[in-house]
């Protein structure tokens, strides 16, 4: 098989890495989560939890893969689904099976349906373009939790609050890469510029046709693929469809719906007022 | 490796992003697996058999490296007539003693040549031994040497056997084989990783030999790219083979002195000194260690001091300890950062033996299972033992992590990285550093007065690591001086081993470590990334020996000293400037490739110009080991203790020379193969989220709260034929002990199909007691103790068991004969009968075997 990748491209992207970790501030960030590269060792929700020092999710043994925290939620920003699939991948000799890791995320949606429903305005665009909660500001009401299209942002039972990923406000602000990219020992979660972001995984997706891997395709890379989120700022490479990951196919924030929502209630008035006047004629007449 | 190693998996991946095929073998589907070109699982056990077989593609389709072979490995060494391979004994090789259960390896020799090993059990020829052209055959023809003898030994480990011995079909073996040797040759080179899942086996080492011949006939070893990775089971256990913690040895392989027959530093070092190859320099590094350990006191006069070593007087490995402290042999017992309990086989046994003992010292971060052995353990619930009734005092001493003391870690590829302490340890936590060295002050100052000549050792050891701060915590930096040696008239560090001297003028701590502490500077702290430097990147932390970054790379050359291929050099003979150079600090000596040993020449001066096995005594790479080995010179299949069937390929049904213990009432063994008790084969193993016995990983909620409970894994066949439910609870029994557990239902565990039989594995990570955040059942508990006989390691990785639907039944006495009623004596037809005194007995230490000529 041919080198998909020489040495001295390995070893750029090993110093581009590096060199993540500065160079954040008023520059749009995000990730590329390269499921084909995951491992599945949750060094992300580990690396997450300890930054944050968020708590432990309980002790409950689901039976579910190696899936013992289930999904994202108020005290997991960064969740590794396991995927037990009675289908080969077409690089794979294993047999009619596979197991896929992804670790999900907030996708820091280009239009967010948390920020879109906040009333309080707590939920913040922020310089790195990501979406961001101030804990002092919010006051629990749980609009945003409803209108994320992903179940992403969830509220923690003992403070009534709505938490998730910050994409680490803070350790951007001190020009560092957020901890979950920096725990990957694989680099499956790659931080960075959006633009380069994009590039590096279109490159990719290449790489893995060239491969074999027809299957590979990005997951919310763009506005073009995912209208409704008018792109994700952190986006995935996924080998199956999106629902096989817990992933929307389609994801739209509910809020986007309203426009055409209260066009359609005006389209519906004017046609019921003008039935009412006809009506009116007509028993005039 | 991803499962258990994922950061060094990183690379793996990346040699993967750069077109590399990933193979992996393993009974199970794991987080590797899910990442591979290829997954074969076979059965647990069965590993010999697989690599045979490819040994036995490799020699079949001329696939080996032609070259290499015939130039760098001892394949055209003819035997000793009197050899006899397992062809012709039905599995056993010639020598063997059936009533001390061992072998006599002296048939096992060169035609005509005694010839010592760079490892294992050494000590005996006095012989020059550069291999002599009447000794070998280059044409690879003559039915007695060593490539013959492989051929025929192999010859039956073909595809259609390793189906029915592994369970892997032909077809997906022979891919694995051909994509192998695909990827060798001059151009290319395939890599080895392994780790318990090999060695864990009574057939552990052999399993390792298997991978050696393979890497040897394919041109692996000694260039870039090839190689065999031992993967440690924690951080820094190569830095503890290196500078041992364990018993029969002394820092840099240097073996423990024997107390039957190393009687004064003469004696020893002709012993061990190799009449041929590095280990002719052996006085030089034993000679420095006296002089590290005992200073000023040790003097030519008095054999520096060599009477102080401690002496060998039998097998002192951990599973004979734990068997003689529960003979009451044993009054004392430490366990730094080790939970034997729940880490190591047969846990009841392991407590009985700390049951017996008058004092135990603990080191751990937590109270683990070892620590509370006398309050919470199977057989205190179940009411046989009670806690009042047992004497042992427990010392609890919590212990620092790494990122609360200076040090360094020892990794798989020999590299000693150094970490610096971030924080002060909490509390009482204090490091292992601080709490010996402060041991050893306490034990000098009680012996200050004593005149007896016995305790002198005590009192002219050096002990002067200079202490700082509050707590008078010795430094780190100290004792990396002492482990890079010095010389004694200034202090000054020495550059590397070949500065040592026998004279007594140099003091060095582990020769092989020599050049760590190079000018004065903590070579083992450099963090130069390796974008700023070549691509070999020797600037980063710093290998033994010497900095090399790959051992015995003259081989990456061919005999004349040009790299094999442009694609792959790496250290080449550089006729201009008449010296070895390269990317890499060449592991060899400083001849040219045209030279050729005189007759006369010994130690290093006999390895050849050609010849890059330079701690082997004939410069050679072993296909076939004629000397160091209990068990055979070729890697041979044999059944686990406990297997589920006959060995497919002799009559020989486990491994002879297997290490046994028996006790009927602690250590009960099933029947060697179709035992109707337990038809099941039980392998255990680790997970990424949890760390080995679970001291570091279950009081931590963020690791707990990933994998929160003990359970096995079990394919939906079995979990159909025994009731078992996705979540539900599986008991596990064996004639030990048993255990209740969750199930997990996953297609990741395969049937297999062995000859027409479908055998069921089981899978059950060991990480999970009675204690800590999360909880559950260990399956240790219920295997045996066995073990290999060149290096004792225990067999983990395959038992027959027995597994039930449901809960156990509480406060049931297991060993009470009520689970596991005594079969007939059977007739294990194809089982030696068992040689009863060979556990008590020196294993692997023999010392009435050398010879006494050499005395």
């Amino acid at each position: 098989m041919e080198a998909v990748l020489s040495a001295a491209d390995a070893i750029s992207l090993e110093r581009q890495a590096a060199a993540s970790d500065t160079g954040n501030r008023g520059r749009r960030k995000g990730f590329f989560t390269d499921t084909t590269l995951c491992i599945g060792c949750k060094a992300c929700e580990v690396a997450c939890k300890q930054w944050n020092q968020l708590p432990d999710d309980g002790f409950l043994f689901t039976g579910m893969s190696y899936d013992n925290t289930v999904a994202l939620g108020a005290s997991t920003w960064r969740h590794v689904a396991f995927i037990e699939r009675p289908v080969a991948l077409s690089t794979q000799d294993a047999g009619a099976f596979s197991w896929l890791f992804s670790s999900d995320v907030c996708k820091h949606c280009a239009r967010a349906g948390c920020l879109d429903s906040c009333p309080t305005g707590a939920i913040v665009r922020t310089e790195f373009d990501s979406v961001y909660v101030q804990p002092d500001i919010c006051n629990g009401c749980g609009y945003c939790v409803v209108n994320c299209p992903f179940g992403v942002i969830d509220r923690r039972e003992d403070d009534g609050r709505a938490w998730k990923c910050t994409l680490c406000y803070d350790r951007l602000r001190e020009e560092m890469a957020p901890a979950c990219a920096k725990a990957c020992p694989t680099d499956s979660i790659k931080f960075g510029d959006l633009e380069e972001l994009r590039e590096t995984a279109q490159e990719r997706v290449r790489a893995l046709h060239h491969s074999g891997m027809k299957e590979a395709y990005l997951y919310g890379a763009d506005a073009v693929s995912q209208p409704g989120t008018e792109g994700l700022n952190a986006f995935f490479l996924l080998v199956d469809k999106p629902e096989v990951y817990n992933l929307p196919p389609d994801p739209v924030p509910p809020l986007k719906r309203v426009k055409p929502v209260w066009a359609s209630f005006a389209m519906a008035a004017v046609g019921l007022l003008t039935l009412a006047i006809g009506s009116a004629f007509a028993a005039r007449r | 490796m991803a499962e258990c190693h994922p950061v060094g998996f990183r690379w793996v991946m990346k040699a993967k992003q750069r077109g590399a095929t990933i193979i992996h073998v393993d009974p199970r589907f794991t987080r590797t697996s899910a990442v591979a070109d290829i997954h074969v699982p076979l059965r647990a056990g069965s590993d010999i058999a697989f690599l045979g077989g490819i040994i036995h593609y490799i020699l079949e389709n001329e696939q080996y490296f032609r070259d290499y072979v015939v130039n760098y490995t001892n394949a055209a060494a003819i035997l000793a007539e009197e050899f006899h391979d397992t062809e012709d004994n039905d599995g056993l090789f010639s020598g063997w003693n059936s009533e001390t259960g061992e072998y006599d390896h002296d048939t096992w020799m060169y035609a005509g040549l005694e010839i010592e090993p760079a490892a294992g059990k050494r000590g005996g020829s006095q012989h020059p031994t550069p291999i002599q052209a009447e000794h070998s055959d280059p044409t690879l023809k003559d039915p007695r040497c060593v490539f013959q003898v492989l051929k025929r030994h192999f010859q039956r480990y073909t595809p259609e056997m390793v189906e029915k011995t592994c369970g892997v079909p032909a077809p997906l073996f022979t891919r694995v084989a051909e994509a192998l040797c695909r990827n060798s040759g001059p151009e290319r080179t395939g890599a080895f990783c392994y780790a318990v899942g090999w060695t864990q086996h009574t057939t552990g080492v052999q399993c390792i030999r298997a991978a050696a011949i393979i890497q040897l006939l394919l041109g692996n070893i000694g260039r870039p790219g090839g190689g065999i990775m031992a993967l440690r089971g924690h951080a820094s256990i190569q830095g503890s083979t290196d500078i041992p913690t364990l018993y029969n040895l002394l820092p840099g392989y240097l073996p423990l002195p024997q107390a039957k027959h190393d009687s004064d530093l003469k004696t020893y070092n002709q012993t061990y000194t190799s009449p041929s190859g590095w280990w002719g320099e052996f006085p030089k590094y034993s000679v420095s260690l006296l002089k590290a350990w005992y200073g000023d006191a040790a003097t030519a006069a008095n054999d520096f001091c060599f009477r102080y070593l401690p002496a060998l007087t039998g097998d002192h490995s951990h599973l004979n300890t734990v068997a003689d402290m529960a003979g009451g042999k044993v009054k004392g017992y430490f366990v730094m950062g080790e939970n034997p309990v729940v880490g190591t086989v047969n846990g009841g046994l392991q407590r009985e033996g700390l049951r017996a003992l008058e004092w135990l010292v603990v080191r751990d971060f937590q109270l683990t299972e070892t620590a509370e052995f006398w309050r919470i353990a199977p057989e205190i619930e179940r009411g046989d033992v009670r806690t009042e009734d047992i004497g042992t005092e427990v010392f609890f001493f919590p212990a620092a992590a790494h990122t609360e003391k200076d040090g360094s870690f020892t990794n798989t590829q020999r590299l000693l990285q150094w970490h610096h302490k971030a924080v002060d340890p909490p509390g009482d936590c204090r490091s292992e550093l601080d709490f010996v060295f402060k041991l050893g002050q306490r034990l000098k100052n009680l012996y200050e007065a004593s005149q007896d000549p016995k305790d002198r050792p005590l009192l002219d050891m050096t002990w002067d690591y200079a202490a700082a701060g509050l707590r008078q915590e010795p430094d780190a930096h100290a004792v990396l001086r002492e482990i890079n040696g010095y010389t004694v008239a200034d202090g000054k560090p020495v550059d590397g081993f070949t500065a040592l001297k026998e004279d007594g003028s140099t003091a060095c701590g582990c020769w092989i470590y020599s050049g760590c502490f190079k000018d004065g500077i903590n070579q083992t702290a450099r963090r130069k990334p390796h974008w700023e430097q070549s691509w070999v990147a020797p600037e980063w932390a710093w290998s033994w020996p010497h900095n090399r970054r790959m051992l015995y790379n003259r081989a990456s050359a061919d005999p004349s000293g040009k790299p094999w291929s442009e694609r792959k050099a790496y250290v080449w003979w550089d006729e201009a400037h008449q010296k070895w150079t390269g990317h890499d600090d060449p592991d060899f000596v400083k001849k040219p490739p045209s030279y050729r040993p005189p007759h006369d020449a010994r130690g290093k001066e006999t390895t050849g110009g050609a010849d890059p096995f330079i701690m082997q005594a004939d410069g050679k790479g072993w296909l076939y080991v004629p000397s160091g080995l209990q068990d055979g010179p070729l890697p041979t299949h044999y059944e686990h203790q406990e297997s589920l069937i006959k060995n497919p390929l002799y009559g020989q049904q486990c491994n002879p020379a297997r290490m046994e213990w028996f006790r009927e009432k602690d250590n009960p063994y099933h029947q060697p193969y179709f035992d109707p008790r337990f038809p099941y084969l039980l392998t255990t193993y680790r997970l990424t989220e949890h760390h080995t016995a679970g001291g570091m990983s279950r009081w931590l909620t963020w690791l707990s709260e990933l994998q929160p409970e003990a359970f096995c894994e079990v394919s939906p066949e079995l979990a159909e034929e025994a009731g078992l439910e996705n979540g539900g609870w599986a008991t596990l029994r064996s004639a030990r002990s048993e255990i209740e557990t969750r199930v997990l239902v996953t297609n990741r565990m395969r049937p297999l199909h062995l000859n027409g039989r479908i055998v069921h594995q089981i899978g059950m990570p060991y990480h999970w007691s009675s204690k800590g955040i999360v909880r559950g059942e260990c399956p240790n508990e219920l295997f045996p103790f066995v073990a290999d006989p060149n290096v004792s390691i225990m067999e983990t990785k395959g038992i027959s068991v027995m597994i039930e639907a449901g809960r156990r039944v509480r406060r049931r006495h297991v060993r009470s004969g009520l689970l596991a009623p005594n079969l007939a004596e059977n007739e294990y037809m194809r089982d030696l009968p068992a040689a009863r005194r060979r556990p008590g007995t020196g294993h692997g230490l023999k010392v009435d075997h050398v010879k006494e000529g050499h005395v």
